[in-house]
């Protein structure tokens, strides 16, 4: 008899040899050369993002690869660092709206008939809002205009999705059998949501977390882009595309790079969250 | 003492319907006991009572003479160690996420039962005829029937006195209810089951006492053999005259 974790069979050369998504290679692609973009910004940039090296609104060169703003700063060097700025509010406000949205929808789901019902309308009269108005809202409230408060507004403004996604996703696996069969088996409601519950939700989950991502990225830039985002000298995407607007007609490359950036990083995003929905599906998982 | 006693019983959902109505039975150890009765007589809700899972609006259920008390937290790891149960769908019963190896394991650790949990598994994956490189691989890569063999392994791996199986083969095509019958019969030998089937025939073959549910009510039991010779109620009459005979 050898049922021990250590002398099963190795899988299958069949299972082993599962197609990958092409959605989830082109999205990973295209995310993780933003990813390497924001973080080389950290280490090294072409030009001193703040300083006047070339011409004002000079055309993309070899020097200037996509060209110089108004106050001739290198717009490429911008770009790489609204990247890194991308990213961090992306994945900064995703880690709010997921924290915040899935502890709420899984209170939710775990809650009374008449308070799972109040979690519920307050999920969808949340939704309702656009994600950004109610980030410009509590930007205001807060009356900073800062990455961070970007950050917590994008998350909070999103959390409400991920709430009610959550919320239905964990109702269905509690009423499962294999929930009563823990219960059964003297299993504790906190072993049982993080044992089954958590487990089970996640592929569902994190397809939509990034989905949110790409959201939260085009949020943060339209923040910034009605100033309400990250405050200069901070060269976000959003701002970039608002100094770019009053010389669109003369020097429309100003605004067609950051845009860009911006729409890449979203598509490769949807990509991501695509490959990954195809991969998540629990009957093509493959045997270990 | 009856191993198991249970006086008077009531329970419902709603103030519309009572669905267990001052029921009474007991049970001894090493004596299977059926249940039998038309879908919705209220034998999946005595059950879920019998296993804690839900509350008596009125009556007791008591093991080895103490009451079955679910806020007594002690009590009830005693009482979970002792009392396991299989489910009637072998697709919903079965963590999808979950090698078979975690999902046997599951009483053990959750109970803290101080075994040797890989050697129990394996014991438990033995005695219900699982093949032996089940323990890393997923519940989708299995049959109906295999499923069902997982979820007995994970009934009987903390070594229970009672395991109450609730319709566990009707889900399964005939050929593999031989099998599963086959299995329960041989693990008699070592853990009393409850039996709760709207298949009066399944049931005679495994337990050799009969109670008969109807409504919410038992309303005939006794040895099976007498109580098919010698049907008293209606119902019974009714419920063995749609039974095809047993050859
Ligand atoms: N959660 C519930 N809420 C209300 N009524 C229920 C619920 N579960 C079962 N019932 C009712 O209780 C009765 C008995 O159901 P059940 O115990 O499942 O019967 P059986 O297992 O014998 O088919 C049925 O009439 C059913 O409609
Ligand atoms: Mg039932």
């Amino acid at each position: 008899m050898s049922l021990t974790p250590a002398d099963t069979p190795q899988p299958t050369a069949i299972s082993v040899r599962r197609k990958i998504p092409l959605s989830l290679i082109v999205g990973g692609l295209i995310v993780g050369l933003h990813l390497l973009a924001g973080i080389l910004t950290i280490l090294w940039t072409p030009y001193e993002p703040t300083a006047m090296v070339g011409g004002r609104l000079a055309e993309p060169s070899i020097a200037h690869w996509a060209g110089t703003d108004r106050l001739g700063r290198d717009l490429f060097t911008q770009i790489l660092i609204g990247a890194r700025i991308a990213l961090e509010v992306g994945s900064g406000a995703v880690l709010v709206g997921a924290g915040i949205g899935i502890t709420l929808g899984t209170l939710a789901a775990f809650a009374t008939r008449t308070l799972d019902d109040v979690f519920a309308a307050a999920f969808d009269i949340l939704i309702a809002f656009p994600t950004l108005l109610v980030a410009m809202l509590i930007v205001t409230a807060s009356q900073t205009a800062s990455l961070f408060t970007a950050v917590l507004a994008i998350g909070i403004a999103g959390s409400a999705i991920i709430a009610r996604l959550t919320r239905i996703l964990v109702k269905r696996v509690l009423s499962m059998d294999y929930i009563v069969a823990a219960r059964v088996a003297g299993s504790s409601w906190p072993s049982i949501v993080f044992v089954h519950v958590l487990p089970n939700i996640w592929p569902t989950l994190i397809v939509n977390l990034a989905l949110q991502f790409g959201l939260a990225a085009m949020a943060e830039s339209s923040l910034s882009y009605l100033g309400l985002g990250a405050p200069p000298p901070n060269a976000s995407w959003g701002r970039l595309l608002q100094e770019a607007q009053g010389t669109v007609y003369t020097a429309p490359f100003g605004a067609i790079a950051p845009g860009l950036a911006l729409v890449t990083l979203v598509i490769g995003m949807n990509l991501l969250a695509d490959g990954l929905r195809a991969f998540a599906d629990p009957t093509r998982r493959r045997s270990r | 003492m009856s191993f198991i006693q249970v006086e008077n019983l009531s329970f419902r959902y709603d103030q519309t319907r009572t669905i267990i109505e001052d029921l009474s039975l007991s049970l001894e150890k090493g004596r299977n006991l059926g249940i039998v009765g038309e879908s919705g007589s209220g034998k999946t809700t005595l059950l879920r009572l019998l296993l804690g899972l839900a509350q008596p609006s009125a009556g007791s259920i008591s093991i080895d003479g103490q009451v079955l008390d679910t806020k007594n937290w002690q009590f009830m790891r005693d009482f979970r160690r002792r009392v396991q149960a299989v489910f009637q769908d072998p697709y919903s019963s079965l963590d999808p996420r979950q090698a078979i190896f975690d999902i046997v394991a599951e009483p053990l650790r959750a109970l803290k039962i101080d075994v040797d949990v890989a050697k129990a598994v394996a014991e438990a994956a033995t005695a219900v005829g699982l093949p032996a490189d089940a323990a890393q691989r997923y519940p989708h890569e299995f049959s109906g029937g295999q499923r069902q063999r997982i979820a007995i392994a994970r009934a009987i791996v903390a070594r229970p006195d009672l395991v109450l199986a609730d319709e566990v083969v009707s889900a399964l095509d005939l050929s593999t209810r031989i099998l599963i019958v086959d299995l329960l019969k041989a693990l008699s030998t070592s853990v009393t089951f409850v039996v709760v089937s709207h298949d009066i025939a399944l049931v005679a073959l495994l337990c050799p006492d009969i109670a008969i549910m109807e409504k919410g009510r038992i309303v005939e039991s006794g040895p099976t053999e007498h109580v098919l010779s010698n049907p008293v109620h209606p119902y019974t009459r009714r419920l063995l005259a749609s039974t095809p005979r047993l050859p």
